[in-house]
């Protein structure tokens, strides 16, 4: 489909719908949903990686006031389908990783299930666990695909003979750490199991912190062995999920079977900070050993990514990490792989821009690394390097302004004065540098959505069980009804987060304006359709995502540059950066003040990924020991100086009607690259290794 | 998390008496730290005794010095002018330290008293011998950034984590402790001790001794006093390492110093060969590295999952040297 709309709303300043609510403190999130006489549940977790529980002793735990379940490898219901382990939850005596669910007690107050939890005797038969990953493990594997079903290897021409044959070339191994998503917002569920409801067959509703009501809906209908009508699943608000609350981990089972072990009484379960850190997922460490080889003219004749990473032995997870050098560059010999190492460790996930972000980080850098063998200016090298159609598949990309934002971006950061110099810029204590890299994210629209637009008392109400993540999809979506509409946003109600609206699909891959968008543009177009423009109450019509067949003729994805400034305490290594800006190509921008929170808070992700973030596991127990907030360093305000984001004005028809690409990810992709190239400028020093602490450049 | 009484007492006598009572029995002050613990398991109190409405909340003028009641906020410490004019690394250590909700709750007392972020110290599904005598110590061979080069022992390798106790272990202030067998005053130097192979005690506080106070002397070197504390991110982290110094220069010579450390050692670490070394001496660079190197003859760093501390030696001698040349030069 061309882009159909004519923008009116699309692409004003307004403010959040949703805003007073949330700034009043009115809006209700999951683990404080309106609930008459909750309990609360609380998990017992493995503490070791790896082995057999030979016994669980609920007793000390039911003997206690106000206890009224304790479910138990023994005791809890018997799931329908755990084909997904993740969800085989209290279904056998194995551990497969630290912190799996082994246990959970259910109380009438939380401190009462809390205490309760600690006098869960469990027993266990503990086995060496094997948590180490590294390149030489003996027993990687090749796994069938990777996340997004894509070939976890490719490979064209002879990249060793090019390397070989030099004469620039770059082979260097780049790693990055375990990192985990931290929301504000706990991952939490109050779930309420009505045994009397839905004919006798009972009833389940799940008020959930969740990044899609129906993917929840789906996982645990299908988990529990129950009809999909028999679940309701409500998320009218989440406080952050960066992917984690992506697809449904072990808790939200875990409160639905804690709710039909208590009928009739709500339980709320939410996970603590420290729950968190093995329950929820995380981006898995990568291993990245990147070949460059070019010309002196700066063409580069070969690019490699050859990924090690981990996954679970329980659950496979293969991050695509090898997406972005399939992409970036041309080059007639090229390769990726991707190698996974199954361990004794918690299920990895999906974390903002999975791939994409760490396998930006390599090949960037050594982008950076060529440019100055070369002695070829990093925008220079990008520009020689630009592809006429995408690298591997031949397609033409639908739109492709990477080079725009590279221009523009060192326009506004004042680059074509840089000196290219490392580690000779010193002054009031601090050296000085400045980074570049680029930023791409493939531009999706899910398969499976639908929407209602109905007149209701003069008023057009669409309804969308899509989820606003924080990112402002309350708003952008009454603009995209309102243009398919042509009316202005005034009239206009949308109403999502609950699955009592029709099918939509989860807020992941940046997907959620260009699939939403287009489902509710195809519902407005059969809309006018059938009741033209003067509809009657009553009037409602639905319609289903549209397929994009220009996917199949147009390869898809939005660009950006990100350049860094970075200063070094000469004395003590510590590392700031007082500039930040970022420019992007993300076609058109629904509302730009929302855009802009999404692409700073990209980029502020970024920088912890760059400096401050690293979930440090210990080998030897299985788990992430700094696993709060005071010790797992995420940026604060003190760190974030002059950071900007901006866009080029993108027209691209081919993606949607909107003409949006998706704005969620992008941000942090490529980020980390800038300021370790930024750093490198200013110290000499290239870290290879995230994050780039003061201890590396000291 | 254990259910655990809970009392409010009038006055600091009976607080004492009933903390003495029991062997179970805690303190309660700001809670920032004790609270965190009760969350985790890592204290199990049976009781809390609550001192924050009994605490002298005042800061008094003391014989050229300050008398700091033990229930003054660290925010309020932190604003007093007078701390701000006489003894401003103890104004720096106190802002750089925390949050501000957290200084705001934190109180005197509380703070030289907040126990080691050793990470396995917090987490009761691990080994430790400070949180659990005799259970080994999960630090070694683990994760080791933040841990000890300076006076550790085999049985625990943790360090303290109070910037406000680094720049009171440079100011040679006094600790005014109630007991139940009376009052009692010691040197801040003398507070915290080495873990040896008791580290489950921080300090030599006896169970029932409650501060009541921290005087700092008159101190004239303190006027030029700077707290330096480095850390990954720029705000909200505890220090790597940390440098409290006050420097006086006459005549281009140093004729007086003192200097702590933090992030380093189980104590906030007095620094008195560095002060040593430094007397007598005309500031500069060669003179503040002679004076790290005399202070870390006998570092032992940490190897460590996470690449260990080494770098914390160099780290802390250039963090040492830029502190001591930025105080030099504001003598200049
Ligand atoms: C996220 C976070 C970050 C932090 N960052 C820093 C930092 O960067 N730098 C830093 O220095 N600190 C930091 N802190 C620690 C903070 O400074 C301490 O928690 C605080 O100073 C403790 O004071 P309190 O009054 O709350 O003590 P409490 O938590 O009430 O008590 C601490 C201990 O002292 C005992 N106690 C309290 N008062 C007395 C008394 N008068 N006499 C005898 N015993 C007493 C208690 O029984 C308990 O054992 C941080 C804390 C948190 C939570
Ligand atoms: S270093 Fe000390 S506090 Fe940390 S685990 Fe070892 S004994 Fe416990």
């Amino acid at each position: 489909m061309s882009e159909t709309l004519e923008h009116r709303a699309i692409g004003a300043d307004l403010p959040r719908r949703d805003g007073d609510r949330k700034v009043r403190g009115t809006a209700v999130y999951a683990d404080e949903s309106p609930a008459q006489d909750p309990v609360y549940c609380r998990i017992v977790q493995a503490p070791l990686a790896r082995g057999r529980i030979t016994s669980v002793d609920p007793a000390p735990a039911e003997a206690e006031d106000g206890v009224l379940a304790v479910l138990t490898p023994a005791t809890a219901e018997r799931l329908a389908d755990t084909s997904d382990a993740e969800y085989a939850i209290l279904q056998d005596d194995e551990v497969h990783f630290r912190g799996q669910i082994v246990a959970a007690v259910i109380a009438e107050t939380f401190e009462q299930a809390r205490y309760a939890a600690d006098l869960v005797d469990v027993r266990y038969d503990e086995q060496p666990g094997d948590t180490l990953l590294s390149a030489d493990r003996p027993d990687l594997y090749r796994p069938e695909q990777v996340e997004t079903g894509a070939a976890p290897d490719t490979s064209e021409g002879d990249v060793d003979a090019a390397v070989a044959a030099g004469p620039a070339r770059i082979q260097q191994t780049y790693t990055t750490p375990m990192l985990h998503n931290n929301p504000m917002e706990p991952h939490a569920t109050t779930a309420l199991w009505e045994p009397a409801s839905h004919g006798g067959a009972g009833s389940l509703t799940l008020w959930d912190s969740t990044q899609g009501v129906h993917t929840v809906r789906e996982t645990v209908y299908t988990v529990l062995g129950l009809d999909r009508e028999q679940v309701r699943v409500v998320c009218p608000y989440v406080g952050g999920g960066f992917g984690s609350k992506g697809i449904p981990h072990q808790n939200v089972v875990t409160a639905a079977m804690a709710a039909r072990a208590v009928p009739g009484r709500p339980v709320r379960l939410a996970l603590t900070r420290q729950q968190t850190f093995s329950l929820a997922g995380y981006r898995p460490p990568t291993i990245q050993q990147v070949a460059l080889a070019a010309g002196d003219d700066g063409r580069l004749t070969a690019i490699a990514n050859d990924v090690v990473e981990q996954t679970s032995r329980v659950k496979e997870f293969a991050e695509q990490t090898v997406l972005p050098a399939r992409t970036m560059y041309a080059a007639p010999n090229r390769r990726t792989s991707t190698r996974l190492a199954a361990l004794d460790v918690p299920i990895p996930s999906w974390m903002r821009a999975p791939g994409e972000c760490p396998g930006m980080f390599a090949p960037e850098v050594a982008m950076d690394e060529l440019a100055h063998e070369l002695g070829i200016d990093p925008i220079e090298l990008r520009e020689r390097n630009e592809p006429d159609t995408h690298p591997e598949s031949g397609l033409p990309f639908s739109s492709r302004n990477l080079l725009a934002c590279l221009r523009r971006g060192a326009e506004q950061f004042g680059w074509p004065d840089r000196d290219p110099l490392p580690g000779v810029r010193s002054h009031g204590g601090w050296w000085w540098g400045t980074g570049v890299a680029a930023s791409v994210y493939p531009t999706m629209r899910m398969p499976v959505s639908e929407a209602e637009i109905s007149r209701v008392d003069g008023r057009y109400v669409a309804r969308i069980g899509a989820t606003d993540l924080g990112t402002g999809t309350w708003t952008a979506l009454v603009q995209i009804a309102a243009d398919a509409l042509g009316v202005a946003v005034d009239e206009v109600d949308v109403l999502i987060g609950d699955t009592d609206h029709p099918m939509a699909s989860v807020a992941g891959g940046s997907s959620g304006i260009n699939t939403w968008g287009s489902t509710l543009v195809a519902a407005a177009q059969e809309f006018r359709k059938r009741f033209g423009d003067t509809p009657a109450d009553g009037d409602s019509a639905r319609a289903g995502v549209p397929a994009n067949e220009a996917a199949e003729r147009y390869a898809m994805s939005a660009f950006g540059a990100q350049f860094a400034e970075v200063a070094v305490h000469a004395d003590t290594g510590e590392i700031r950066v007082p500039r930040l800006y970022g420019t992007f190509a993300v076609g058109r921008v629904v509302n730009p003040r929302m855009a802009r929170s999404q692409l700073v808070g990209g980029m502020t992700m970024g920088l912890g990924m760059a400096l401050y973030e690293n979930s440090l596991f210990d080998p030897r127990t299985g788990h992430v020991v700094n696993h709060d907030l005071a010790e797992y360093h995420v940026p604060t305000q003190a760190d974030v100086a002059d950071l900007r984001a901006d866009w080029i004005d993108e027209h691209d028809p081919h993606v949607n009607a909107m003409g949006t690409k998706g704005i969620g990810e992008i941000g942090i992709v490529g980020t980390a690259a800038a300021v370790a190239n930024a750093a490198w400028h200013a110290t000499g020093t290239r870290v290879r290794d995230l994050p780039v602490t003061l201890d590396t450049v000291l | 998390m254990r259910p655990f009484d809970y009392q409010a007492p009038a006055d600091a006598g009976t607080a004492v008496a009933a903390v003495a009572a029991r062997p179970d029995a805690a303190f309660l002050g700001g809670g920032t730290n004790l609270v965190d613990h009760l969350r985790l398991g890592v204290a199990e109190p049976g009781l809390l005794v609550d001192v924050t409405g009994l605490l002298p909340t005042g800061i008094s003028d003391d014989g050229g010095g300050l008398r700091i009641g033990a229930g003054v906020a660290n925010a309020d410490l932190a604003a007093d002018s007078r701390v701000r004019r006489h003894y401003p690394v103890l104004a720096r250590a106190l802002l750089s330290g925390a949050s501000g909700q957290l200084r705001n709750m934190a109180t005197t007392g509380g703070n030289p008293l907040q126990r080691t972020r050793c990470l396995y110290f917090q987490d009761v599904t691990t080994p430790c011998n400070k949180r659990s005598p005799g259970s080994g110590c999960a630090a070694i061979g683990g994760a080791t950034r933040q841990h000890a080069i300076l006076g550790a022992s085999e049985h625990c390798i943790a360090t303290h984590p109070s910037d406000m106790a680094v720049a009171l272990s440079a100011l040679d202030a006094q600790v005014e402790v109630l007991g139940p067998d009376g009052e009692r005053t010691l040197a801040f130097g003398e507070l915290h001790r080495l873990p040896g192979d008791a580290p489950e005690r921080d300090t030599v506080l006896e169970h029932g001794e409650l501060i009541t106070a921290i005087v700092l002397p008159p101190l004239p070197v303190a006027a030029r006093s700077d707290y330096r504390k480095v850390r990954d991110r720029a705000s909200y982290a505890f220090a790597l390492v940390s440098v409290a110094a006050a420097l006086e220069v006459t005549e281009c010579r140093i004729t007086d110093s003192r200097v702590a450390f933090g992030g380093v050692a189980h104590t906030p670490w007095r620094a008195r060969r560095a002060e040593r070394v430094l007397r007598g001496a005309t500031p500069s660079d060669e003179a503040f590295h002679a004076a790290a190197a005399a202070e870390l003859a006998d570092a032992r760093p940490q190897d460590g999952v996470d690449g260990g501390n080494a770098f914390k030696i160099p780290l802390l001698t250039r963090t040492l040297a830029g502190t001591l040349r930025d105080l030099a030069r504001q003598e200049a």
